[in-house]
């Protein structure tokens, strides 16, 4: 059940407007830059540069043109696409698996198991990032997706699998008791029973998944550092900074061709993504 | 009675092995043999692109500890944390209150505005802050001397007295959605009852926030400051594409100090990953002492 303090009674109207039109300003300044690359993205270079308004005179489709054929924006886009898509495959199958035996079995060297993995938490990227480079070359697929897939869905799985972990635990014990009596086996009981009803949890660590393959610079730019084809999309833009500078429209088109889709998912998802950023703080 | 033995408890848990086997194998190829390797790799003399490997036993720690570019980033790195942790966390709680209010119609709205930057990538942000913030008729200058707050434009990133503040800025405006919302499931956890007598008190409702329901979202601040610290220590993909460090290395935190001395290849330069592991597992090490710092003083707060 929510919980509210109301402090901002609708009787006091001056109090209530004050509040409502302080933080529609706020709001305002506060997506600004969003706004201006948006806009951007559909002006001349010499407009861009030419007043504070978010209008463009007259749309300009051709910027995004350019980004998607000419600096390669489509083929990253559809790498970016693949990675995001099978890593959340990956990550929801294997997480799912590991936490539905830590949250309701018990076994010998579960705890082992549960430590290595809090402690995985807290070590910084930066200072993995090398070996896993190393790993690729060495296994030979550090020149295709496949590399670069399996990579990103095998960086930060450990959120996900406590958050399963502790919707199976919830699940009452009858539910498998029956199936066992019907004679389901350990891998249909899970599949047939136990993960359709971790919906919700699906949900939001799909959601979690798709921001950090979508979103990720580290791990891809150091991978495709010397393979410009297997580039995503936030690798992309970055090296059309450095190649194409002046073309400024072009670069904000290629952002928003980044951007966008995340925000168009945010924004119907919203319940999930709020809900896999709290799952962090509530365990 | 008899307990079973060991072998016949594993047995009948054949079917756990077996689920915990994939992700087990992929955490082992990412994350856990990378930590044991780049032990190993920090004691190489190693470019990283060549097989030639020469072992140099603890040469490359010498090296760091005496480089005044590795205890520059490292402090920036905490700088760094200091400024914006504080502030995402005060900020936060403030705009939670006000948005915990049902009774504000605008509310849902406003959170989705605030949290609007946090699905954003990071990379893009970057970029596009350099942008906003170019001293040739960026919009942040252009706003500022519209309203005559400043009379010449500031180079925001590439004057190295602002860059570091400017990027913290930037930093904060990217994960302050995320911080708001920690706040927001806080205060959803103090019970409705408190909530119905501030209500009722009124006039004086600032004492009930001081004496009663700060304490009861205090463990959240706990976790919350926990998150973020570590967090705002891995701020790599933003200082990357905003300043890749610079203006001369004033905006160089230890993350890009490694990225840096591992793969860029400036004029002369070679690549060193062996010198650039030892730089990471040093910064491993340091984060994880205040990470443990952190839970120690996290467990006694608990305990009180």
């Amino acid at each position: 059940m929510s919980k509210y303090l109301n402090f901002i009674a609708e009787k006091n109207q001056v109090r209530y407007l004050t509040i409502t039109v302080f933080f529609l300003i706020f709001s305002f300044f506060w997506i600004y830059p969003l706004l201006w690359v948006l806009s951007a993205s559909l002006k001349t270079d010499f407009e861009i540069w030419g007043g504070l308004g978010l209008i463009p005179d007259k749309l300009i489709w051709e910027n995004f043109e350019r980004a998607w054929f000419g600096a390669n924006m489509g083929r990253y886009f559809f790498n970016t696409l693949i990675i995001t898509v099978v890593s959340v495959v990956i990550v929801v199958i294997t997480t799912g698996m590991f936490g539905y035996v830590i949250g309701r079995y018990a076994f010998p060297g579960k705890k082992i198991l549960i430590g290595i993995l809090i402690a995985t938490i807290f070590i910084p990227q930066g200072y993995t990032i090398i070996p896993v480079f190393d790993l690729l070359t060495d296994l030979k697929i550090s020149k295709n997706l496949i590399g670069l897939t399996i990579a990103t869905a095998g960086h930060t799985p450990v959120i996900y699998i406590l958050l399963f972990a502790g919707y199976f635990s919830r699940i009452p014990v009858e539910l498998e008791e029956a199936a066992k009596m019907d004679g389901a086996g350990f891998i249909r009981t899970f599949i047939m029973i136990m993960l359709p009803l971790t919906k919700p949890v699906v949900a939001t660590v799909s959601i979690l998944q798709v921001l950090h393959a979508w979103n990720d610079f580290l791990l891809p730019v150091v991978i495709t550092l010397g393979n410009p084809d297997i580039r995503t999309l936030s690798v992309g833009v970055y090296a059309f900074k450095g190649e194409y500078f002046v073309d400024w429209s072009g670069m904000a088109a290629a952002s928003v061709i980044t951007i966008l889709p995340i925000i168009i998912l945010f924004l119907f998802m919203q319940k999930y993504f709020v809900e896999g950023v709290q799952g962090a703080v509530k365990g | 009675m008899n307990k079973k033995s060991l072998t016949q408890q594993m047995y009948e848990a054949r079917w756990c092995y077996l689920f915990v086997l994939p992700c087990s194998i992929l955490t082992g190829m990412f994350v856990l043999y990378p930590i044991g390797m780049s032990w190993y790799f920090s004691l190489l003399d190693w470019s990283g692109f060549t097989k030639e490997a020469k072992f140099i036993g603890f040469q490359n720690y010498a090296e760091a500890i005496n480089d005044p570019f590795f205890w520059n980033a490292f402090y920036r790195s905490f700088i760094f944390m200091f400024g914006t942790v504080p502030v995402k966390i005060i900020l936060g709680f403030i705009i939670a209150v006000f948005l915990n209010n049902q009774v504000l119609k605008l509310s849902p709205f406003f959170r989705t505005v605030i949290f609007m930057p946090v699905v954003t990538a990071i990379a893009i942000i970057g970029i596009v802050m350099t942008f906003i913030f170019s001293p040739f008729n960026g919009p942040a200058n252009k706003f500022l001397m519209a309203t005559n707050l400043t009379s010449a434009p500031i180079d925001f990133l590439g004057n190295p007295d602002t860059v570091l503040p400017t990027v913290m800025g930037v930093y904060v405006w990217k994960w302050l959605g995320i911080t708001m919302m920690y706040w927001l499931a806080a205060l959803q956890t103090v019970p409705q009852d408190v909530y119905d007598a501030a209500k009722i008190d009124g006039a004086q409702g600032y004492r009930l926030w001081i004496h009663i329901i700060l304490p009861i979202v205090l463990p959240f601040a706990i976790v919350i400051i926990l998150v973020e610290a570590v967090s705002a220590l891995n701020v790599f993909p933003l200082i990357e594409t905003m300043t890749a460090g610079g203006p001369f290395f004033s905006s160089e935190v230890m993350e890009v100090y490694i990225f840096r001395t591992a793969f860029v290849t400036d004029a002369g330069t070679m690549p060193r990953l062996g010198y650039a592991c030892a730089a990471g597992v040093f910064w491993g090490v340091a984060v994880l002492f205040i990470t443990a710092l952190q839970g120690f003083w996290m467990r006694r707060t608990r305990r009180i």
